[in-house]
């Protein structure tokens, strides 16, 4: 079915991106990132014009992997949530279906308490869906792009890293 | 977990730059950080230790653009080479679509590059059922020194899989986008 891999996860990825809208207004925080546990942006919601991004993505991804190798060193499993706190801005992280970060930036607009009830609500809500997607990520990820694609991309590596 | 496509207009790459200590990766980074197009490329992103060596990784973010419909982008990593940063070592392979071993071609850092390229053996055998299947590329380092090993010894030594290598010299940027090419390329292709 050649037309179904076109979507791939089109429609739970609509879903996840509501989620995340939705957690990121009932806390009023001021952005909401996903993130996998290689340190890429899965998507975002709320404002992250002034955030870089990708170092965002990866010392988050960074930080849940030194403490869970602390966790290891003192005879725990994991951490599931960390929490950093700031003057003005506080993150709390925590993980998903044991595979992705979600991380929350808040101001004192709101509470840890709330972002952390909201934050539950909301991963209980995408656990099932996540361990879904890595299912099927791991059993078939070839055929997403065409011999085309390949050789466009091939030529605009070749002018980029020259 | 290799390239993953969320949402089916992102393709993220991770290629890892390894390899003994003071071998030259962050070098190699520094000089695509310098060459790239800025519109391209992000911040060069370094976790230092107070020693000045690194603790964690550098992090550089480069964007192919726009192929196809698809937004791809490439991130470049370096590990610590130090012997005691394993742990951090190892978090970085996570996830890991392709690999630079960075090698250093001194005759007195021979040994350190055999220990390395075995230590990343070890540490994808943790990760990955099928280690072999992530694109390698070797760049021989360092090639300006006068006291360095042969690039037969350095091939026999590091090298059975017979994966692409080449000299360099990372200080002047020579042999530094070959092997990321190659890598980047075959990371690519399979996608498909
Ligand atoms: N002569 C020479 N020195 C190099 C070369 N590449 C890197 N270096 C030097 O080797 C040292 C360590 O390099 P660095 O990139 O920090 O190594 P890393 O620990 O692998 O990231 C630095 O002083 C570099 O200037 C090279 O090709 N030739």
């Amino acid at each position: 079915m050649p037309e179904d891999k076109e979507g791939t996860f089109e429609e739970e990825f609509q879903i996840i991106k509501d989620s995340l809208e939705e957690l990121c207004r009932e806390t009023k925080s001021l952005s909401v990132l996903l993130i996998d546990k290689a340190g890429q942006l899965i998507t975002s919601a709320g404002n992250v014009s002034s955030l870089d991004i990708p170092s965002f993505a990866t010392l988050s991804a960074a930080d849940f992997a030194a403490t869970s190798n602390l966790a290891d060193l003192i005879g725990e499993h994991d951490f599931s949530t960390l929490f950093h706190q700031g003057a003005r801005k506080s993150i709390y992280v925590s993980l998903i279906a044991d595979k992705v970060i979600l991380a929350v930036i808040f101001t004192k607009e709101t509470t840890l308490g709330l972002v952390r009830i909201k934050v539950k609500k909301t991963a209980e809500k995408l656990a099932n869906m996540f361990d879904r997607i890595f299912q099927t990520l791991e059993s078939e990820y070839s055929g997403a792009v065409d011999d085309e694609f390949i050789s466009e991309a091939e030529t605009e590596l070749d002018s980029l890293f020259e | 977990m290799a390239l993953i496509n969320y949402s089916s207009k992102e393709i993220n790459c991770k290629i890892v730059y390894y390899g003994p200590g003071l071998g030259g990766k962050t070098t190699n980074i520094k000089h695509i950080y310098s060459k790239v197009n800025p519109e391209n490329r992000g911040k060069l992103m370094s976790l230092d230790t107070e020693l000045d060596r690194t603790l964690f990784f550098d992090f550089l973010p480069v964007d192919l653009g726009t192929v196809k419909g698809f937004s791809v982008h490439f991130h470049l990593y370096t590990v610590p080479g130090q012997v005691y940063y394993n742990a951090s070592r190892k978090l970085i392979l996570k996830g890991v679509d392709g690999l630079i071993f960075v090698a250093d071609s001194q005759i007195e850092r021979f040994e350190d590059n055999i220990d390395s390229i075995e230590n990343l053996d070890d540490n994808l055998a943790e990760y990955h059922k099928k280690a072999e299947e992530i694109p390698l590329a070797i760049q021989y380092n360092k090639r300006d020194l006068p006291n360095i090993v042969s690039l037969n010894e350095l091939e026999d030594a590091l090298n059975p899989r017979g994966v692409f290598s080449c000299e360099g010299v990372a200080t002047e940027g020579i042999g530094v986008f070959e092997p990321l090419k190659e890598v980047s390329k075959k990371v690519l292709r399979k996608l498909r």
